[in-house]
């Protein structure tokens, strides 16, 4: 992985100091993960070093029709927010604390019984694959926006090396971006089979996706 | 006052104990600066790297108590390297060659080592009192230095220091004839103690008023320990863990209700939500109550303890107590001042934990309330609206929504309003800490209205340099300003260098200011340290003035650059 000295620098390279950064717009290349069909954008606030990752699903249970729009759980009130957000330093809680509730959890736990249900998950683009134990949810709209979370992770706070940030955000993938392609999740079934999520109950969802993989909207075509 | 002897002026002074008077004080001229350094025994440090130990010995030889603070306050949050500094070595060693007769030392965010804490133990005879707070680098053995040397103790306090426990035998160390003890907190070890040594320490130390436990501290041998001591004000309970139906239980319900002195409750880190029935006869007497260590507790629990406490003033407490048990404290708590609601899993609120319909009860049934931390999982504009137009003296603010940029979810709006009207209704905020989606309006009414406004964390926040620049510009009494993912950058960082001057620190990270920038402001305010800290491996690229720092840490000092940085902080 590549670490290029121009990363993060400011505008083109031609104004040191002193002027303010030219926003790249990122309000127009705001990466939208939506199924074919889906029509609205919900915008959310950017800054102008990170990108919004959204992922959009339909969601089959009668609860998660709030409205016609989808709705991000950030901004749905009746959703538990989605689980294992992974900015570091986030939220404020000192570590001392952190680490107080952890061991005096871990010591009063009960196994809750369920074997967990760990699948890889890729996302074109990427540098590296994340797992997600889809026990832990319970609708598609929670997946949806722990997949963002851990996505947009690589953009949001400290990846521990500029570079790792920097690379992410290089030319290419800039310019798919400007593109304003959209990324669809698709899931590998037990058949081996390469499917659209979202089409079937989550239960059975749950029971035959192997792996999943956050893809760019022009590969998806032929799912559909 | 020119014609009174120095000896009345300094009489008078005697009765000016605030830091902040004392230090006005000194600087209306010669005279009375002379005479405040000769009888100024409270010295309160905010920054370690402001001043040299030397420097301080010199002014003030009548040096009795010391408080120092070392890392950034976002240290408690890692984002501040390992090593970074805050050392308070240098001061004892310096302390301990002077003539100063030290008796207590209060330190915050400092790495501090079993040899310092030896060193401290043996260099004054007078020592007192010793209270640390998020501190580290120490083991046990320091600590039973101090228990070991330090005949006149009074106050061995230790809260939420990360300290290697060696199970050794500290509280045994301290002497037969050590009978001062005024204060000791030792929650925060992980280890196990000489239960009978501590049973005997407290039978021994009758001015014993304030005890907190830590959690291998069984049930019975607190029973014993209240029998000692039922004059006690201030008691943290380690275990509590029983069978109600138990012989010991029995007792322990008998002997708390003759320890009516108890005014403060903490702890309960382990915990049968069935024993805490013993506990309800002292509730009316409570004014501070921290259950915020007791996970072990559920919402009910918590409730129907919380009915018991009419007077409490303070309430420290885990979100598993829901809105409606918030509820509950706000038809029971009329007195209630000061309210923290942690998070009880920083990850996954999952249901249990609290919105803005918890806030909105309590700000409507506690008049008083002034000082607020609040971890959530969502806020609204009308419910901070309803709680600005309820409660006006706030003093410290500090709202923390777990999704770093969560909108207003009725509306979909940003947070601005609400925020705005809190710092509108609240002029005598000092403390400010904002969550949720924000633009630059926020800043604005921070500026506009936060006047008294010290101390301001900012995170994932804003859209522009105007968001920093109204806040420099508008908030005259800013002391500390910590930012994080936020678009700010060099123009707002460079439009009023003189600023930093007047303030502690700023901490910038992960937001969008230059190498160059600080290398200018650098070289324009030789009066600050601007530090920057480079965690990636490529230091060599660290030279471009293009490069985006990661963090920024700059501080006003008295004394130039550190010597003892470590190889990742570029002092520029």
């Amino acid at each position: 992985m590549e670490v290029g000295v121009k990363m993060g620098m400011k505008g083109g390279g031609d104004e040191v100091g002193g002027k303010e950064k030219e926003k790249m717009g990122y309000e127009e290349t705001e990466l939208r993960l939506g199924l074919p069909g889906d029509g609205e954008v919900v915008r959310k606030r950017d800054f102008s070093h990170t990108v919004d990752l959204k992922l959009n699903l339909i969601s089959t249970s009668p609860t998660d029709d709030k409205d016609k729009n989808i709705v991000p759980s950030h901004l749905d009130p009746a959703k538990p927010p989605p689980a294992k957000a992974q900015v570091v330093g986030w939220p404020p809680v000192r570590s001392f604390r952190k680490n107080m509730l952890a061991t005096q959890k871990s010591s009063g736990s009960e196994d809750s019984g369920e074997k967990a249900a760990f699948v890889k998950v890729s996302m074109d683009g990427a540098p590296y694959l994340r797992k997600v134990d889809l026990r832990m949810y319970k609708t598609y709209q929670q997946l949806s926006d722990a997949l963002a979370k851990m996505f947009s992770s690589f953009t949001i706070g400290n990846c521990g090396s500029q570079g790792l940030l920097k690379d992410f955000m290089n030319e290419s993938k800039l310019m798919d971006l400007l593109n304003g392609s959209d990324y669809v999740p698709t899931y590998e079934d037990k058949d081996g089979d390469w499917m659209l999520v979202g089409d079937v109950p989550w239960e059975m969802f749950i029971e035959s996706c192997k792996r999943l993989r956050i893809m760019k909207g022009t590969e998806a075509i032929g799912l559909g | 006052m020119n014609y009174f002897p120095d000896e009345v002026v300094e009489h008078v002074f005697d009765f000016i104990t605030s830091h902040k008077d004392r230090n006005s004080v000194s600087l209306v001229c010669k005279s009375w600066y002379k005479i405040e350094r000769y009888s100024r025994q409270r010295v309160f440090i905010g920054n370690c790297y402001s001043i040299t130990p030397q420097r301080l010995i010199a002014r003030f030889p009548g040096l009795k108590s010391l408080t120092l603070k070392g890392k950034p306050h976002f240290a408690d949050f890692n984002l501040v390297p390992h090593d970074w500094g805050g050392f308070v070595d240098p001061w004892i060693k310096a302390l301990a060659k002077s003539r100063i007769g030290l008796e207590e030392l209060r330190l915050k965010r400092m790495v501090v080592s079993d040899d310092s804490l030896e060193l401290l133990s043996k260099s004054f005879p007078n020592f007192k009192s010793l209270v640390l707070v998020s501190c580290e680098g120490f083991t046990t053995d320091g600590v039973a230095a101090i228990a070991a040397n330090c005949r006149f103790l009074r106050e061995l306090d230790l809260q939420e220091n990360e300290v290697e426990d060696h199970r050794g035998h500290w509280l045994s160390c301290f002497p037969e004839s050590c009978t001062s003890l005024v204060s000791l907190n030792f929650a925060c070890l992980k280890g196990e103690i000489n239960l009978a040594s501590l049973e005997r320490l407290v039978a021994r130390s009758p001015n014993l008023k304030s005890l907190r436990l830590n959690r291998v501290v069984p049930l019975n041998t607190l029973q014993n320990l209240l029998m000692r001591a039922p004059q006690l004000v201030d008691l943290g309970i380690g275990s509590y863990v029983d069978d109600p139906s138990s012989e010991v239980f029995s007792k322990l319900k008998a002997v708390i209700q003759l320890c009516n002195s108890i005014r403060s409750l903490s702890g309960f880190l382990e915990v049968a939500p069935c024993c805490m029935s013993a506990i309800y006869p002292i509730c009316e007497n409570l004014t501070f109550l921290n259950l915020s260590y007791a996970p072990g507790l559920q919402g009910n629990d918590l409730t129907k303890l919380v009915q018991h406490c009419r007077k409490l003033q303070r309430l420290w407490i885990l979100d598993c107590i829901g809105d409606k048990g918030l509820g509950v404290v706000a038809s029971t708590c009329k007195e209630l001042q000061e309210l923290r609601v942690f998070p009880s899993d920083p990850f996954d609120a999952g249901n249990a934990a609290v919105t803005e319909e918890g806030l909105v009860l309590i700000s409507a049934g506690c008049p008083k309330l002034n000082s607020l931390l609040y971890f959530c999982h969502q806020m609204t504009n009308a419910a901070l609206i309803t709680v600005a137009k309820n409660c006006t003296n706030f003093i410290r603010f500090r709202l923390c929504i777990l999704d770093p940029v969560k909108a207003d979810p009725v509306t979909n709006q940003p947070l601005d309003e609400g925020f705005g009207a809190i710092v509108r209704s609240n002029k005598s905020l000092k403390r400010l800490s904002l969550s949720g989606l924000l633009t630059d309006q926020v800043f604005l009414y921070i500026g506009m209205y936060a006047k008294k406004l010290e101390m301001l964390s900012i995170a994932f926040a804003g859209d522009s340099n105007k968001g920093m620049l109204y806040v420099l510009n508008g908030c005259k009494k800013l002391r500390k300003l910590e930012i994080r993912d936020c678009p700010f950058g060099d123009v707002a960082l460079l439009e009023d260098m003189g600023k930093y001057e007047t303030m502690r620190s700023l901490w910038m990270s992960s937001c969008e200011v230059t190498h160059g920038a600080c290398k200018t402001l650098a070289k324009k305010m030789p009066s600050l340290n601007v530090e920057i800290i480079n965690e990636s491996e490529q230091l060599e690229f660290s030279l471009d003035d293009r490069l985006l720092v990661d963090k920024m840490y700059l501080y006003r000092t008295l004394v130039g650059h550190r010597k003892d940085k470590p190889e990742y902080v570029l002092l520029l």
